[in-house]
């Protein structure tokens, strides 16, 4: 578990820069994969957003593509039919839109708890897949929102056909929201949060006013969803009804638990993982592939809860202890 | 003219049919240490639970510091000094014993929904917290996670997060529940040495620990006051004797 | 006025035989999660496995209905009771995020098996010739494989309902339901309770999703496609309680048909959002007391 709290130090250490090099060095040395590159990146900011309810604040969710889906087709749809189309000016508007579908349906959702709570994030998902497939004229229903164009960014920078725009877009988003979810967590209410998680009962009996704070979270958390929502519109200038439903939500689930929930580079490395994994092999073996991440799953939460980077601080705590 | 901590005035509690609480008046003084007994199922928990706010009475009032506190929050109440412990252990078992202090004193500091300065940067938070667990011996603890600490000095924990809340009044539900005899005599070093002007209510089975400490006794059964007065007097009532008897019997 | 008065008997007749499916289905889910608190996302695929059951002892071994039927029940009861045995009671005392990802690992595991064994296509169902016609009613032709559902599934839950409230079995699990602790202290075996419960309840939704095979089509993807109507007639209808759940699927069936028929515009929209309102309202469900 990467440590936060009270005697914590929020120094970024070397190993905390890793990621951005190997970012930067995708750009260099792999150019034709670079709109394969931006799909992780969106997906490594989506997951690190779910991290902060569900690892940190221990918020089960099997609802969170609402938010994903919301900034995906706020963009699109402002792009294509309102024809505002300056990337940056949309990423603002998506935040703004699945924060309000964020702090509304959290209101509601986390007034209750266990399986109600399940169950209402997983209507309201559902409810925002039915409007997106049933309201055509508008989203385009099941053929998807075509008609995407986005203007270059600051009027200099053109999406390319190689995405290589798209993929620096995401990799500098992305670092924003890094380094926003990382203060927040080494901060007073990130402390807060996994006391929450831990012991909600106890929370309110040291005088913590819960609820404001699950909601606070779940908002900002909503806010970084609509974010990789609308990056994955610029990067495909298109939406499509996959963005929404049980299906995205189960599957980021899957990736956050493959890296390891509640430890902020789970999720980075659950997404590189699993989206590489998918893209060798799913298209082959589909049947396969969903046996084999059912499979993992299960072993997973039975034998390896903190996931691949549990894996990985467990292996390394054995050789510092046999050298 | 003495000041009444915490007081309530005919409070009520029932579950459909099942009256658990009838009509309690209770009166806590500033700076006193008053236990609640009662055989098991006597309402101590449901008691206590309506005092910090858990649970709603049916009826009548809980007056805290002479103010109306019946239709506050949890949150509200602690906010004006009432501070608990739990019976069964509620701590963060996860975290460490100083972040399990911290995260209360920083509630009380009002620092605690601070999202953007780093925690460690809060040093009068984590000072204190310090201090807190200086005072019950635990300060060679405060790296470690709770989980790994034993029983005992989890019960300390548990008082001194409470403690951190800075209260005028405070619960302490069967503090020493669970703990081996050996070491309840810690728990109970620990307890004479919480200063003198809070109020203290304790709930406990341990006889022995209620007439060391106690300076008056409410006696709880089925839900109503039985008796209240001095330890002496409870001692020699044979009502209270006939209600714990009772308890052995049935 | 005719056409109209015809149009809301069709709904309702068809409404309440997808409701009634849906509560065998559904109604082992809330006693088990009721039962053992255990958030079993996977109910479905037993479900799904009572379909196949059915579908492929009509089509490849030419079995009577009624037997192929049993043999759903009977199988995903046994199949489910070692399942109990080997991995779900593991997760008994687990966190609530290990027990839903536990079960959408299974979900995944089972959709990928029955694409291997039975292929992505939808299968068909042999249905035999005496559930084929149409059955006379009050003047009026009713679908007979409807009626004969409506009369089969009514049969079964008023067996079910006589053994909860009869049985030392059913005083037992209600009794565990209230309250576990007292339930183990007065001598309960829980475990073995829990073991037994969670077969029956999961060889109903092997019966549910064999008898109803011909209304929710049995394919791979059932298990996650399906998982928020059971959940929504355990959750509505109250976690733990019998008629809640009863009165939600009936609910959802009767609603699900009628806006399909005359709002097909909008599609599931109108249950998703009942479903949000009336969890708001009463977030332990209709006859639910407890979260």
């Amino acid at each position: 578990m990467s440590e936060t709290g009270y005697a914590a130090s929020p120094r970024i250490r070397w190993t905390e820069w890793l990621p951005w090099l190997a970012g930067v060095a995708v750009f260099f040395l792999l150019p034709e994969y670079l709109l394969f590159g931006a799909r992780i990146l969106t997906y490594i900011l989506f997951a690190l957003s779910l991290d902060l309810i569900v690892g940190y604040a221990g918020i089960v969710t099997l609802g969170h593509s609402a938010f994903f889906g919301a900034g995906a087709y706020v963009a699109g749809i402002l792009a294509a039919k309102v024809k505002l189309t300056d990337p940056i000016v949309l990423l603002v508007a998506a935040t703004v839109a699945a924060g309000v579908l964020g702090v509304t349906t959290g209101a509601v959702i986390l007034r209750t708890r266990g399986l109600t709570q399940l169950m209402l994030t997983l209507a309201i998902a559902a409810l925002c897949l039915e409007v997106a497939n049933k309201a055509t004229p508008i989203t385009g229903g099941a053929d998807g929102l075509s008609g995407v164009t986005i203007a270059p960014i600051f009027g200099l920078f053109r999406f390319d056909l190689f995405g290589k725009t798209a993929y620096l877009l995401c990799l500098v988003t992305l670092l924003a929201g890094w380094w926003l979810v990382r203060r927040l967590i080494y901060s007073p209410f990130g402390a807060t949060l996994t006391g929450i998680r831990e012991n909600s009962d106890r929370m309110h009996a040291i005088g913590a006013p819960v609820y404001r704070r699950l909601l606070a979270v779940y908002t900002i958390s909503a806010m970084i969803a609509g974010v990789a929502g609308a990056l994955s519109t610029e990067t495909n200038q298109f939406v499509g009804l996959n963005v929404l439903g049980f299906e995205p939500s189960g599957e980021l689930l899957v990736m956050l638990i493959l890296g390891g929930v509640g430890r902020l580079y789970g999720a980075f490395v659950g997404p590189v993982v699993f989206l590489i994994a998918q893209d060798a092999l799913a298209k082959q073996f589909p049947q396969f592939w969903y046996l084999g991440i059912g499979l993992m799953l299960v072993l997973v939460v039975l034998f390896a809860r903190g996931g691949l980077l549990g894996l990985a601080d467990a292996l390394a705590a054995r050789v510092r202890r046999s050298v | 003219m003495t000041h009444t901590a915490l007081e309530t005035r005919a409070l009520c509690k029932s579950f459909g049919a099942l009256t658990v609480a009838d009509q309690i008046d209770f009166r806590l003084e500033t700076g006193i240490r008053h236990a609640l007994i009662g055989p098991n199922g006597a309402g101590k928990t449901t008691f206590v639970n309506m005092l910090t706010g858990r649970l709603a009475p049916s009826s009548g009032q809980v007056l805290l510091g002479g103010g109306d506190v019946t239709r506050l929050s949890q949150e509200a109440r602690v906010k004006r000094g009432l501070g608990r412990t739990f019976q069964i252990n509620t701590l963060f078992r996860g975290m460490t014993v100083l972040d399990n202090v911290a995260l209360g004193v920083a509630e009380r500091q009002r620092v605690g929904g601070r999202p953007w300065r780093p925690a460690s940067a809060y040093a009068h938070v984590r000072d204190e917290a310090v201090d807190l667990l200086r005072t019950f011996g635990l300060e060679t603890d405060a790296r470690r996670r709770v989980v790994d600490l034993p029983y005992g000095k989890q019960r300390l924990v548990e008082i001194a997060i409470a403690l951190g809340l800075q209260p005028t009044v405070l619960l302490l539900d069967e503090p020493a529940a669970g703990v081996p005899s050996l070491e309840s005599g810690r728990i109970l070093d620990a307890l004479a040495q919480l200063p003198a002007h809070i109020a203290i209510m304790i709930i406990e089975h341990d006889m022995d620990l209620v007439f060391r400490f106690a300076q008056r006794i409410t006696v709880l059964v089925q839900g109503q006051v039985l008796r209240e007065g001095p330890p002496a007097e409870i001692a020699d009532d044979p009502r209270v004797h006939q209600a714990y008897l009772g308890e052995r019997r049935g | 006025m005719d056409a109209l008065l015809s149009s809301l008997v069709s709904i309702a007749f068809h409404g309440v035989a997808y409701g009634m499916v849906l509560y065998v289905i559904s109604v082992g889910l809330s006693v088990t999660m009721g039962l053992m608190g255990f958030v079993n996302l996977a109910h479905g695929v037993f479900a799904m496995a009572g379909g196949y059951i059915l579908t492929s002892s009509l089509g490849r071994f030419a079995l009577p209905f009624p037997v192929a039927v049993g043999l759903a029940f009977l199988l995903v009861a046994i199949g489910s009771m070692a399942l109990e045995r080997g991995l779900y009671r593991h997760f008994y005392g687990a966190g609530e995020l290990e027990q839903v990802l536990f079960t959408i690992g299974l979900i995944f595991m089972a959709v990928a098996i029955a694409q291997l064994v039975f292929g992505t296509l939808q299968q068909p169902v042999a249905l035999p010739p005496w559930l084929k016609g149409q059955f006379p009613l009050l003047g009026r032709d009713f679908p007979a494989y409807r009626v004969f559902l409506i009369v089969v599934s009514g049969a079964m839950i008023a067996a079910l309902w006589f053994g909860v409230e009869r049985t030392l079995w059913g005083a037992m699990v209600r009794a565990a339901v209230d309250n576990r602790a007292m339930a183990q202290s007065i001598g309960i075996n829980t475990r073995q309770l829990f073991a037994l419960t969670f077969a029956l309840g999961s060889g109903l939704a092997g019966l549910g999703g064999a008898l109803g095979a011909e209304i929710i089509a049995v394919q791979p993807t059932y298990p996650f496609e399906h998982l928020i109507y059971f959940l929504t007639v355990v959750s509505v209808g109250g976690l733990g309680s019998l008629r809640g759940p009863f009165v939600a699927a009936l609910f959802i069936g009767v609603s699900d048909t009628a806006c399909k028929y005359w709002l097909p515009q909008f599609g599931a929209f109108f249950i998703y959002a009942a479903t949000i309102a009336i969890l708001l309202w009463r977030p332990t469900g209709l006859f639910g007391t407890r979260v």
